[in-house]
């Protein structure tokens, strides 16, 4: 019963949060945005103090049921997991305990603390549990969900129906792109292999949950006495925390998923009070000399080591499968990119900007805040309905986001990426505050503007400009008819790229925008 | 049922088709006589509702090949116009290059003077020399065989210095209020063509002169949505009903914009009454303030006379609710005009890659199919938000679109249309921009 609300549960968050990440037409965000502000990494960068210490609380009363129900990662791997025990029965019962790995747990931990206090961002988050999954969905799933919709908009505009709208699907960053591969590989075999192994070694969220999972007050509980030693339940766990020898749990490592309680024939595991059992419950790591504990874990990681020499092997095809697509996916969506430039020499976008200062969303209100905070799960870049945010691909924040008017210009209306992120690097802004938010100005380049280089009226830039920082000056100020250049009035100016991004000058606009470091309200 | 009984009502209902038939086909003969008159306040005139505008009467070809007035459709239409009612035609010395007079004039003589009333002009604008008028102004009189004009026009002024040049200096004014006084002119008055402050000035000069009519432009869209260079003519009505002076009205279809109307807004009108054209809500609006005199209609064709005359035979005046109506209908007129474009080509390609037949015929399309919505209060506006921004996305690349446009003008000049190509894309931008900012 409990298993079966664990799984209906999970399955809801796993589906919505990855229509988080799917959806780019921003309704879904909505209704379910708050399932991503509820992610414990995101919601403490965002210095989110309730909802951390209500996770922390949850944890500590009902064990991590964060890891089982909350956190999309985890349940990835659930899933992956579960798909191998379909395949055999035998497979079903592949683990057997393990004891805890302190020193890696801690290590990773330890490491990724350090890494985040040094800045080094982009290293740390590369093992964040949903920045991760963000990563996977945004990177990989997210373009398969946009050629699904492109398809029904095909079908929809020859219907005369306006149901489905097509949007462009484009490799916004290779590096993450090969991030989100790897990632999905790895914790492929991570959990085809040993369930939720990278839960409780790797996970940086896993192990701090595990503090105070450790004495929660709710838990699965052998029954010595009803226990037969038959030693399903261990054979099942796929955190391995069950010692079946000692009717001991290693409650750090249980993510609460209840499998143990429906495998156990004879109705010995139950969920419940903690303490004031008979059972005997001294918490997992006291029991057992080091000098047992030594052997042990020698000896399970000889196994374990056996297992992923296996795994790799019947693991060749698919891998070989998965790299493949992920190739084929890439070269097509670079090909679809160099077909569209085909259609006609004189419409083609922009070359980007090598900008000297990056640029990151109003809300931001520093490059330093931003990447303080930001924990590269792209769902901002899901969003971003005009094709402005991108991850970046600079060592210092890979994967983190920044801005470039290419393909569209941060809109007026639009204020979605502030909306959705989690983490608190992109805070919420209003429209209007958005309006007079300075994230960067505006620079012309004289010797590239069309009235120079074609001797012709325009002014597209400050014809679009939301802030009315162009003007149009005269090329010739002595001449009341002269041509007229435009001109940046870096003081109102916002940064949006309205006129980077409609400047008819190629093969790069003759205006483009620099960011400002810090933020500033005008 | 038996037999007998069977054979009554198949005899019955098939003399009821018959008689359903008939009344269909005699739709367009109008009934003579029950045209509505209007009644001059002060000499007691009785003027049919409908004038005949004597600016567009048919052509026919001459044999060098030019364009000349087809003298025997005129007399057919001025005899039809006369049989059924119409008494007042409206004359020009400047219309079909100065044929207008003569051929109206002959056409006239055919019928006793007394079964209609003439108004010409006096058109004085090239030459406003004292001279010059005097000359035109004989002149009407021998073209249209009269020895009496019944309403006569200072022709178009817009401002009181018009009217200072053209007839207060050369002494033409004087010189009329004594035709008047002598009767060879019965009714003076002018016709109007400007702002505002135009209109007061020469109102003014009523005490002075004592106008006995005055011509103005009036149509649904003109009645509170007037261009920039004219009045509302809502005002001017109003003001000439406080002074007593009743109206003559021009330009009821607004130049034959309010006959072909866009596919949405003739579909709104199609909807209140499917029988009805476009052009008899105009004529009737045109018709329903008290104070009009006559309304004048340039007929070319024998079925516009006999729209006309059938929407004004008798004339049924518009309810307030129907003016509603008719304002909005105004309304979505002024704000989204189609743009004649034919989708030729000839202005491409653009050197900066903008797809200029594809946003306008897309606009175009968007504004018959009424995907077009003037406000986001109003009931279809999500809908057709929707709709005009993923069509124009489909229809025309993102690369290619209206903001793109620099206005470098190379494309104005090859547009046989003679579309100011660079304004309307720039309209066509800013109507999208809007949507793109009001979210839903």
């Amino acid at each position: 019963m409990l298993r079966k609300l664990r799984i209906t549960l999970a399955i809801i968050f796993f589906v919505c949060i990855t229509l988080l990440f799917l959806d780019f037409t921003g309704t879904v965000h909505t209704w379910l945005g708050w399932m991503a502000k509820i992610q414990f990494l995101p919601a403490a960068l965002a210095l989110n103090a309730a909802v951390v210490a209500g996770l922390i609380l949850l944890t500590a009363v009902f064990g991590r049921i964060y890891c089982s129900v909350i956190c999309p990662l985890g349940i990835m791997q659930d899933i992956i997991s579960w798909f191998r025990g379909r395949l055999k029965k035998k497979n079903r019962f592949r683990f057997r305990y393990s004891p805890e790995k302190k020193w890696l747990r801690y290590g990773f931990l330890a490491a990724f603390i350090i890494a985040l206090a040094l800045g080094a961002h982009s290293i740390a988050i590369l093992i964040a549990p949903y920045s991760a999954y963000g990563r996977i969905a945004g990177s990989l799933f997210a373009p398969l969900y946009q050629w699904c919709n492109n398809l029904c908009a095909y079908f929809a505009e020859r219907a005369g129906s306006y149901a489905f709208y097509s949007t462009e699907v484009w490799l916004k960053s290779l590096p993450t792109l090969i991030v989100a591969a790897v990632t999905l590989v790895v914790i492929f075999v991570f959990a085809w292999v040993g369930g939720r192994n990278y839960c409780n070694t790797v996970c940086p969220v896993g192990t701090i949950l595990g503090f105070f999972s450790r004495r929660s007050i709710l838990a699965p509980v052998i029954d010595s006495e009803k226990c037969r030693g038959c030693g399903l339940c261990g054979k099942q766990c796929k955190s391995s925390c069950i010692d079946m020898q000692n009717h001991k749990i290693d409650y750090s490592r249980c993510v609460v998923c209840m499998d143990c309680i429906d495998t156990c024939k004879e109705g010995a595991i139950s969920y419940g009070y903690r303490y004031g059992r008979r059972s005997p419950i001294k918490s997992g790591m006291t029991g057992g000399t080091s000098d047992e504990k030594q052997g042990k874990s020698g000896m399970t990681g000889g196994t374990s080591d056996e297992k992923q020499g296996k795994s790799g092997m019947t693991d060749k095809g698919r891998r070989a499968f998965l790299t493949t697509a992920v190739l084929t996916g890439g070269a097509a969506a670079a090909q679809a990119q160099r077909k569209r430039r085909k259609i006609s020499p004189i419409v083609r976008v922009p070359e980007k900007h090598d900008r000297q200062t990056p640029i990151v969303p109003a809300g931001s209100l520093s490059i330093k805040h931003f990447a303080d905070h930001c924990t590269g799960c792209q769902l901002c870049v899901s969003v971003c309905p005009n094709q402005v945010l991108r991850p970046s691909s600079s060592l210092m924040n890979l994967m983190q986001p920044e801005m470039s008017y290419e393909k569209g210009y941060c809109r007026p209306e639009c204020t979605k990426c502030s909306e959705v992120c989690p983490a608190g690097a992109i805070r919420p802004v209003s429209m209007e505050e958005k309006s007079s938010i300075q994230i960067g100005h505006a620079v012309v380049n004289l010797d590239l503007c069309v009235v120079n280089t074609d001797d012709v009226d325009c002014g597209n830039c400050a014809r679009h400009c939301p802030a009315g920082a162009i003007s149009m000056v005269r090329k010739n100020p002595d001449d009341m008819l002269s041509i007229r250049i435009p001109a940046v009035n870096e003081e109102m100016c916002i940064g949006c790229g309205a006129c980077e991004n409609l400047c008819p000058a190629r093969p790069v606009s003759a205006i483009h925008v620099e960011g400002h470091e810090v933020h500033k309200t005008i | 049922m038996d037999r007998r009984e069977f054979l009554k009502i198949a005899g019955l209902s098939a003399a009821a088709g018959s008689i359903g038939i008939a009344g269909c086909t005699q739709k367009t003969d109008v009934k003579s006589g029950e045209m509505t008159y209007r009644t001059h306040p002060e000499n007691g005139d009785r003027v049919s509702i409908l004038g005949y505008g004597c600016m567009r009467w048919p052509l026919t070809k001459d044999e060098n090949g030019k364009d000349v007035v087809d003298q025997e459709g005129v007399n057919r239409l001025v005899d039809y116009a006369i049989e059924h009612g119409i008494n007042y035609f409206d004359a020009a010395p400047m219309y079909h290059n100065g044929d207008c007079e003569r051929v109206t004039g002959i056409a006239l003589s055919r019928h006793p003077r007394e079964k209609y009333y003439i108004a010409t002009k006096l058109s004085n604008f090239k030459d406003s020399s004292h001279e010059a008028s005097m000359q035109m102004y004989r002149q009407s009189f021998i073209d249209l065989q009269t020895d009496h004009i019944d309403y006569y026009l200072l022709h178009s002024i817009g401002r009181i210095e018009d009217f200072n040049r053209r007839f207060l200096e050369n002494g033409m004014i004087d010189f009329l209020l004594e035709e008047r006084k002598a009767g060879r002119i019965r009714n003076l008055g002018f016709s109007f063509h400007g702002k505002k402050e135009g209109f007061d000035q020469l109102l003014e000069l009523h005490s002075k002169y004592h106008w006995d009519f005055v011509q103005i432009q009036l149509n649904y869209v003109d009645w509170t949505h007037a261009s920039s260079r004219n009045t509302d003519a809502k005002y001017l009505q109003e003001e000439l009903d406080k002074k007593g002076i009743p109206s003559i009205i021009m330009e009821p279809l607004l130049g034959g914009r309010l006959a072909k109307l866009p596919k949405h807004i003739a579909d709104r009108l199609k909807e209140k009454d499917p029988q009805k054209s476009a052009a008899s809500w105009a004529f009737r609006f045109a018709g329903s303030p008290q104070g009009v005199l006559t309304v004048l209609s340039g007929m070319t064709y024998m079925e516009h006379l006999q729209d006309n005359l059938s929407t004004y035979s008798p004339l049924n005046p518009m309810n307030d609710s129907e003016m509603v109506f008719m304002d909005e209908t105004a309304e979505l007129m002024e704000k989204y005009p189609t743009i004649g474009c034919t989708r030729c080509q000839y202005c491409m390609p653009c050197p900066y890659g903008i797809d200029i037949p594809g946003i306008l015929s897309h606009y175009n399309k968007c504004v018959n199919e009424g995907y077009i919505s003037s406000s986001p209060e109003s009931e279809n506006y999500r809908k057709a938000r929707r709709a005009y921004l993923i069509s124009y996305d489909r229809s025309v690349g993102k690369l290619s679109q209206a903001d793109r446009c620099i206005g470098c003008n190379k494309c104005v000049s090859k547009c046989p249309q003679g579309i100011s190509i660079p304004y309307e894309l720039r309209r066509i931008d800013r109507y999208i921009e809007e949507l793109r900012r009001n979210k839903f």
